[in-house]
């Protein structure tokens, strides 16, 4: 055999367009493959939301002391918050696996295959967006059977899937960011439970922005979690003063700002 | 040579992308071209003020396997890490096959298989699974992908452990995973630092034959690193030693120690050009090698 037939690696390039496509879609295929082998995280993670729907949410929906704009009920009102949380603290401490990876030396690897730092961030941020998919999925069926009223609609639903996706790939970028700032999982650990509390309650997850002080109101405009959940409101409640086009827009460019600042973070955890 | 040239042709608006677009055009490797796997000239790489590499020359002809030798902390592993394009060439000139690590990271890239000196899988996905990914990685096509990654797994003689979680194999499988996974793109140089480091005997006895064996069966390029005098010897058509930072010695095994006479060792070698010990002071192995591998993390 000649040297030279074998020494010519298989793989080619396939152009920057197909690319990024295809590491994003690799990252996703390698989550679900997780996600297939281990299932309790999913089950664990619930627990949360539950708690959330089952008691917060029949509780203040009984005693109505939250004012709910176009005559919705307060857990009709309250779902879509509790929807993008589960996602939310899904995502946050999304770092700490690239962490992990750094520390088993698996980062390292995956850092001299031919993939661009930002496709290696885009990709893994898409994977947690599908395990914040997954969490949804949980939710939703737990909001119809204690007969929360949702959209049925499928474009709906498959556009609230979208809108948890790029929540959660926001999120995720911003604790991989951490991550390659603090290096730690246990720093980081920290600094995760010291975000994820004020992002949720400065958010308009649990209550309309119109009942906030004037500076809460300020913070929300700028907490992406808050155009997440006007977006799931618009989309499975219907709610009128949605903009979910808006929501849309201000999560992909929160995406964008996110894989910049991770990806040019992330060779400091190869070091 | 059979490299089928599909819409990766096209121009592209990435920089990388002339270079990596088919690594078979451009490499004339059938006639005089790159004869040459690897060639470092006048490498330098500093933490901080500490000098680890300190000005080297090397050069690697295709097919060969050649070695790294030195005790911890010669600058092995900062070389490779150079090599590969995880640590940025700051001093110095480095190519592989024609390639510059500087300008054409990517393309370099996609020539390399690397397996780090630390066990490195994904414990929650199984052996299959593992190679898969990088193959993916690679972008080996969809059609080839299933017998390219069953191919490796056999090569490694992971076949039957294939579709059981990577978190039950033992030290010696995970390495021969691991090695399953840079083999699965076929790599024109295949970078092992450190590859038998923390095995039992037995174990390092099957990496080592499961090297032997591909570089019989393929003729690919080898780079490792190593601080065993029997696996350089064992394995290396030519080895560099290497001592705080410089190459000492380069030659093949038998001329290096043949210069010092008969029944001479490769410690003997070591120890003539250096004045030191090959297993170094620290008897330490891996803690040792972690402690350096942190502080080089901090200062740089």
């Amino acid at each position: 055999m000649s040297v030279d037939a074998v020494s010519v690696p298989i793989g080619r390039d396939v152009g920057v367009w197909r690319r990024f496509p295809n590491r994003v879609y690799t990252f996703c295929l390698i989550e679900v493959q997780k996600l297939r082998h281990d299932r309790t995280e999913l089950l664990t993670r619930a627990v949360q939301p539950v708690l959330w729907l089952l008691i917060y949410g029949e509780t203040f929906n009984r005693i109505h002391a939250i004012p709910v704009p176009d005559g919705q009920s307060y857990l009709e009102f309250l779902t879509p918050g509790i929807i993008a949380q589960s996602g939310l603290f899904v995502a946050i401490f999304y770092g700490i696996q690239i962490i992990w990876e750094r520390d088993a030396g698996v980062l390292t690897k995956l850092l001299v295959t031919p993939t661009p730092r930002s496709a290696l961030i885009l990709g893994k941020s898409f994977a947690a967006g599908i395990r914040a998919m997954a969490q949804v999925v949980v939710v939703l069926v737990l909001a119809a059977i204690i007969g929360v009223n949702l959209s049925g609609n499928p474009l709906n639903i498959i556009g609230s899937f979208a809108v948890v996706l790029l929540g959660a790939a926001f999120f995720s970028c911003l604790s991989m960011t951490v991550a390659g700032v603090v290096l730690k999982r246990d720093r980081l650990m920290g600094i995760g439970q010291m975000i994820t509390m004020p992002l949720f309650f400065a958010s308009n997850a649990l209550y309309p922005v119109t009942i906030m002080p004037g500076w809460l109101q300020v913070v929300s405009k700028i907490n992406p979690l808050s155009y997440e959940v006007d977006a799931l409101r618009g989309m499975l409640t219907g709610l009128s003063t949605a903009h979910v086009g808006l929501d849309f827009a201000v999560l992909i460019g929160w995406v964008i700002v996110g894989v910049v600042a991770s990806s040019s973070l992330v060779s400091r955890l190869a070091r | 040579m059979t490299v089928p040239s599909g819409p990766s042709n096209s121009p592209s608006p990435s920089s990388e992308s002339p270079a990596s677009e088919s690594p078979a055009s451009e490499a004339p490797a059938s006639s005089s071209g790159f004869r040459v796997a690897l060639e470092v000239r006048g490498l330098r790489h500093r933490f901080g003020d500490f000098v680890a590499v300190d000005g080297i020359d090397l050069s690697i002809n295709r097919g060969e396997v050649f070695g790294l030798l030195g005790p911890n902390g010669a600058g092995k592993t900062t070389t490779i890490r150079v090599v590969n394009t995880l640590l940025p060439l700051e001093e110095g000139t480095v190519e592989v096959l024609g390639r510059d690590v500087r300008r054409q990271p990517m393309a370099v890239r996609r020539l390399l298989g690397y397996v780090p000196q630390q066990l490195s899988i994904e414990a929650a996905l199984s052996g299959r699974e593992n190679v898969s990914w990088f193959a993916r990685l690679f972008d080996v096509p969809r059609a080839e992908r299933r017998e390219r990654v069953d191919d490796a797994l056999a090569a490694m003689g992971l076949a039957e452990a294939a579709n059981r979680m990577a978190g039950t194999y033992s030290g010696g499988m995970i390495r021969r995973l691991e090695l399953a996974q840079a083999l699965v793109n076929r790599p024109s140089l295949l970078v092992l630092d450190e590859p038998t480091v923390g095995l039992d005997p037995v174990a390092r006895d099957g990496v080592w034959q499961r090297v032997e064996e591909l570089r019989q069966a393929t003729g690919m390029t080898v780079l490792l690193t190593t601080h065993y005098m029997e696996e350089a010897d064992a394995l290396c058509d030519r080895v560099a030693l290497m001592h705080l930072g410089r190459v000492r010695a380069e030659g093949t095994p038998r001329a290096l120690k043949d210069e010092l006479g008969p029944g001479s060792t490769l410690e003997d070698v070591f120890r003539r050009h250096t004045g030191g010990s090959l297993e170094g002071d620290d008897k330490g192995g891996l803690r040792a090698i972690r402690t350096t591998r942190r502080t080089a993390g901090r200062v740089g």
